[in-house]
């Protein structure tokens, strides 16, 4: 009886030190957990722009210019404090329009200008039909029911 | 189209919808018979002992 | 106090749960597939299109399921084989042993749905994301336990081992859960969560729920049947089960030893 007890003990005290080690080891790689960084991010200087990295947004409403006759397209990503804009040549996913988030992943050059190479579509937790959504929009308000307002996360 | 192309159309992203429920049912099907042919072997190992 | 501790016994002992398991099959099978078939209907066919994404939003009515039971299988299997860890019952060590294959098929479920649904709205097959990283880890998981018991011969240093590594594994299930708001990620928030209401219109969001407790009930109906093989295979030289199939008459099909159920199935 003592035996298991101690078991147990011993268990529960190595399952708290596996989760405090967790948490230091996830916490110190933080910064490779992060998928995409954010255009403010690059205006506060907190990526390093020698490299190629993920920027990630809302694609601007009204920014997205295509090239006609090519697959060449510009648009801008901003996350309502900062703007970036993007330079892209490729198919892009079917969910990339105006107003929802995407991921670019390329190299910001000297003029600020970001060369994406590959476009991810991102999109939000949000299902409805379209009926909804439309009486949500006449309503005033976003799709996901919230009022709209600059601080929503891509 | 009619209703019922319509709805196998899934539109257009049927190859990755029928995929995606396909590849689900075979998974589910195989968890749910596998297991029962293998109690039934062992049961009949056990009703005819050699 | 004793009653509970007797009855605990009994269910914990492989002899009583043998046949309890037999009897608790078609009350979680049967219910599972009639939901399995309602809501497939209603996903498939009733539910609405999504305003963004059309029908390829359909995939949600597989992939959430099967996501979700990835952790919960994982979640009975860490469970069990820790009780087995500090009690040592056998029953627990086969609880634990046959979860694991299921959650491992649901885990590969998961990730395979979840390509089939990125590709065409993300733009990619895979990202190196927390989320999807995670999930693919509890994958590596269950197969690393399954690995284990392949590999140990003798029983209860199998389980132990395996019962120890589930353990440990067991930290990774709530960082698959929280990934979505820990990091940024390619992958959306949880539109189900218990903590905030669901931003999911109720046309698609029924269907949703009921494959999710669909898939539950059928991962506890396969749970049965293969702790009842487990129970076959490792009590195959005990006296209890020669009594029940062995010493029976000739005529197996037609004669049923104490009304055991389960055995047409």
């Amino acid at each position: 009886m003592k035996k298991r007890h101690r078991k147990l003990l011993f268990i529960v005290i190595g399952m708290a030190g596996l989760a405090a080690a967790a948490a230091l080891v996830l916490n110190a790689f933080s910064s490779n957990l992060v998928y995409f960084r954010s255009p403010s991010d690059v205006a506060a200087g907190k990526v390093n722009t020698d490299n190629p990295f993920r920027l990630g947004g809302m694609v601007r409403e009204g920014s997205v210019v295509r090239v006609p006759g090519t697959l060449k397209v510009s648009f801008v990503v901003t996350d309502y404090e900062q703007d970036v804009a993007i330079h892209y040549d490729g198919v892009l996913p079917d969910l990339f329009r105006e107003g929802q988030g995407v991921v670019t992943e390329g190299r910001l050059d000297a003029e600020g200008v970001f060369t994406a190479h590959t476009v991810l579509a991102k999109h939000d937790e949000n299902y409805m039909p379209p009926e909804v959504a439309d009486a949500l929009e006449k309503a005033g308000k976003s799709a996901d029911g919230s009022d709209l307002s600059p601080s929503a996360t891509p | 189209m009619s209703p019922m192309s319509e709805f196998f159309a899934m539109g257009g992203y049927a190859i990755y919808v029928w995929s995606a429920w396909g590849l689900t049912a075979l998974v589910m099907t195989a968890n749910l018979l596998l297991p029962l042919r293998q109690c039934r072997k062992l049961r009949i190992e056990l009703e005819q002992p050699e | 106090m004793s009653v509970i501790k007797e009855y605990w016994h009994k269910l914990s002992s492989a002899k009583h749960f043998y046949p309890i398991a037999g009897a608790l099959l078609p009350w979680f099978l049967i219910p599972a597939l009639l939901m399995l078939i309602w809501g497939s209907w209603q996903g498939l066919v009733v539910a609405p299109a999504d305003y963004q994404q059309g029908d390829s939003y359909r995939i949600i009515f597989v992939h959430v399921p099967a996501a979700w039971l990835s952790m919960m299988a994982y979640m009975v299997m860490a469970i069990n084989g820790a009780i087995y860890l500090v009690w040592k019952i056998k029953l627990a060590d086969i609880v634990a042993e046959s979860a694991a294959p299921i959650g491992a098929s649901f885990t590969f479920l998961a990730l395979a749905t979840g390509s089939l649904w990125g590709k065409p709205m993300w733009g990619t097959w895979w990202v190196w994301d927390a989320r999807l990283t995670s999930e693919l880890v509890l994958l590596f998981l269950y197969l690393g336990t399954i690995a284990l018991r392949g590999a140990i011969d003798d029983r209860q240093r199998a389980g132990r081992a395996a019962g120890l590594l589930g353990l440990v594994g067991a930290i990774n299930v709530p960082i698959i859960h929280f990934s979505v708001e820990w990091w940024e990620t390619l992958h959306q928030p949880a539109t189900v969560s218990k903590f905030s209401a669901p931003s999911m219109h109720s046309s698609m969001l029924t269907p949703l729920l009921v494959m999710a407790l669909a898939f539950t009930l059928f991962f506890f109906a396969v749970l049965m049947v293969k702790i009842r093989a487990g129970i076959l295979e490792q009590e195959r030289h005990s006296r209890w089960l020669s009594a029940l199939y062995a010493e029976a008459p000739e005529t197996t099909t037609t004669y049923s030893p104490e009304g055991e159920p389960g055995r047409n199935g």
